[in-house]
């Protein structure tokens, strides 16, 4: 499916923006890698919604601006992007770093949101459930433990950029992801006491065997955030939408259709 | 040219084969591997080790920081300064440390440099750092902000001591509403301030300041970077309209001397090797975390790939300069062809190293003060007699 890239002045930030489809509007907001391509699920997904996927500002084609020094920023950010593309109603996504934006948005300001999509968020913390920590992993290792199915990942790392402008990208991302989730490591210590005030249809998807952030945090956000449903998807990474990309996409668009018709 | 004894306190009776296990010596290595019992036997030894450099007339002893390793076991080295202060007589004591981005309040530093500098009566320099890539994973310090708490935690520090107190300080990471040091420091206002560095162009920009005329001291490094970092100090000086003096550059190093070439480098061999494969073991993840070094050097590295993590042997770190090794004329003249090139004041040779037992340290920190030090310092009063004549 079609979709066109442009860059879009947001609070003072040159920021990359991709966008297809027809339909309600749907804000995707991407995790720690970026989001350097339009995926098979954002094609999945234009088919009914106009779905926008920007970089988030310090990742990827985004400036780094001077005001950006940790995820509430951005969650503000995200509310000016609402404002300059001029949604009145819209859905919400994000995926673990997204997630835990698209989380902190919407504890700020949820009245614009039709319903809210959290893929694996990060943001909080669970006692007692251990978390690896992927600033010691190798660009290599980090790509074997994102997937369940290990030949997706050995099929993805040949194809690892060499050129200097993709390295560059590489470590831009992981030097905002740094910035914004060092410490506490990828987690509020206060998002967790206001998520009660998210009134938006919210679902939380999970892959049952997440070795990046585990699927016992599922059932915790699930009771913090009021009246909202866990899906664990089996067989599946920390990446749902891209390993199971139709498992995804069917969970997605079901749930919007039953609670935003 | 000054002398100096600079330490790294490593945990030298590590079991060696932990790297069949382990991937490194820091951070994550189990602390198991630590007993006690053998730390008070090393800490002890060590301390004598440089009590015995100030009777043996060297210009100054240096202590080190780092966290969480068997590298080196001085993760608070004001300890190590305050037990030389009083047993030391005359020679100055280098703290370098101390890691500013790691700490929440950097006005400790400020505090406890100003009690070991009024201690000695003014024998102390006052190292600052950013501490290397594990320090931050093991302190959860930000690495992202790293660069940005050094100098901020460093401004705070000179303005407590340099302004009459009480004053405040409002800055991004830090903020203060009375900073009012007890005690000041002996030294007036303040003590030397060097720079440790592995090479950093952004560092010697900032060290170079005529504001600030800080010493530069490159560690570890092969002798071609090293004269090139020494090179670009002078002409970042010499931008800011001034010549920067030999106190302003000293270089760090390994340094092992023994009654002839063939002997010193027999002995050597091993100690050295453990140090550099088994000591300073870890993977670019671990020292090179994301915002330690600036996009444009951590390019650089990625370039370079593969230097990091490759077994060195003592020929490799000999041949770059990176090791002084021979017999006393043969390391007084490789000092003495390094100086006479590269116009450094400060010398700090380490003179134990990895695994290298309390004998041979002995011996070569004495042939090192008698026969390199001691003829050095008279060819070079003689060189200035001459030229004075």
């Amino acid at each position: 499916m079609a979709y066109k890239e442009t860059v879009e002045t947001i609070a003072g930030c040159r920021t990359r923006v991709m966008r297809g489809g027809t339909g309600e509007p749907l804000l995707f907001l991407h995790g720690a890698s970026g989001a350097p391509v339009w995926l098979p699920f954002m094609d999945m997904l234009a088919e009914r919604f106009d779905v926008i996927v920007p970089e988030h500002p310090g990742f990827g084609g985004s400036d780094d601006p001077e005001w950006l020094d940790n995820l509430a920023d951005l969650s503000f950010f995200y509310l000016d992007a609402i404002d300059h593309f001029g949604l009145d109603r819209l859905h919400l996504a994000g995926t673990s770093l997204g997630g835990w934006i698209a989380a902190e948005l919407a504890v700020r300001d949820c009245h614009r949101l039709r319903s809210l999509t959290l893929v694996a968020p990060a943001g909080i913390h669970v006692k007692g459930v251990k978390k690896p920590d992927m600033f010691m992993w190798s660009p290599e290792e980090t790509i074997r433990r994102l997937y369940f199915d290990k030949s997706i990942a050995e099929r993805i790392i040949p194809t690892l950029p060499t050129d200097e402008a993709g390295q560059l990208v590489l470590l831009r991302n992981r030097l905002a992801t740094a910035k914004l989730g060092w410490s506490p490591r990828m987690y509020s210590p206060h998002l967790h006491k206001w998520l009660h005030r998210i009134a938006t249809p919210t679902l939380v998807l999970w892959g049952s065997e997440d070795e990046l952030l585990p699927a016992a945090y599922g059932p915790a956000w699930r009771d913090l955030i009021p009246g909202s449903r866990l899906v664990v998807i089996g067989e599946c990474g920390h990446l749902p939408h891209v390993e199971k990309a139709s498992a995804f996409v069917g969970a997605m668009t079901s749930f919007i259709r039953e609670v935003a018709p | 040219m000054k002398f100096y004894f600079m330490h790294l306190m490593p945990y030298a009776d590590l079991d060696l084969d932990y790297d069949q296990k382990h991937n490194s010596a820091w951070v994550t290595l189990p602390n198991d591997y630590y007993d006690p019992r053998k730390g008070h036997a090393l800490y002890n030894r060590y301390l004598d080790e440089l009590e015995h450099a100030d009777v043996l007339g060297f210009d100054g002893v240096c202590v080190n920081e780092h966290h969480q390793n068997a590298y080196g076991l001085m993760p608070v080295p004001g300890v190590m300064a305050g037990a030389l202060a009083r047993r030391t007589k005359n020679c100055k004591i280098a703290v370098l440390g101390r890691a500013l981005p790691l700490l929440n309040n950097p006005l400790t530093v400020a505090e406890e440099f100003a009690m070991l500098d009024t201690i000695t009566g003014g024998r102390l320099i006052a190292g600052f750092v950013r501490g290397i890539g594990a320090e931050y994973h093991v302190f959860g310090a930000n690495p992202a902000e790293s660069h940005d708490r050094f100098h901020e935690a460093h401004d705070l520090i000179v303005q407590a001591w340099t302004q009459p107190g009480p004053t405040s300080f409002e800055g991004k990471h830090y903020h203060f509403q009375y900073v009012n040091l007890w005690p000041k420091c002996f030294q007036s206002p303040r003590p030397p301030i060097w720079i440790p560095s592995q090479g950093s162009s952004e560092t010697i920009e900032w060290a170079a300041h005529p504001d600030r005329r800080y010493t530069y001291l490159q560690t570890f490094t092969p002798a071609a970077m090293l004269a090139k970092y020494m090179q670009m100090y002078k002409e970042v000086a010499r931008r800011y309209g001034y010549e920067a003096t030999e106190d302003q550059l000293g270089w760090s190093v390994p340094v092992y001397v023994a009654e002839t070439d063939e002997i010193a480098r027999r002995e050597a061999k091993e100690h050295i090797e453990n140090f550099l494969n088994k000591f300073l073991r870890m993977p670019r993840e671990m020292l090179l975390p994301p915002g330690y070094l600036s996009l444009k050097s951590m390019m650089g590295v990625m370039k370079a790939k593969g230097s990091i993590g490759m077994r060195q042997s003592i020929d490799d770190v000999i041949d770059k300069g990176m090791f002084i090794c021979g017999g006393p004329a043969t390391v007084r003249e490789k000092l003495e062809e390094y100086q006479s090139q590269i116009g450094f004041g400060h010398l700090l040779s380490m003179l134990q190293f990895g695994t290298l037992p309390a004998e041979l340290t002995k011996k070569n920190m004495e042939i090192y003060a008698n026969e390199v030090i001691a003829p050095l310092r008279a060819g070079r009063a003689s060189t200035a007699r001459a030229a004075a004549e």
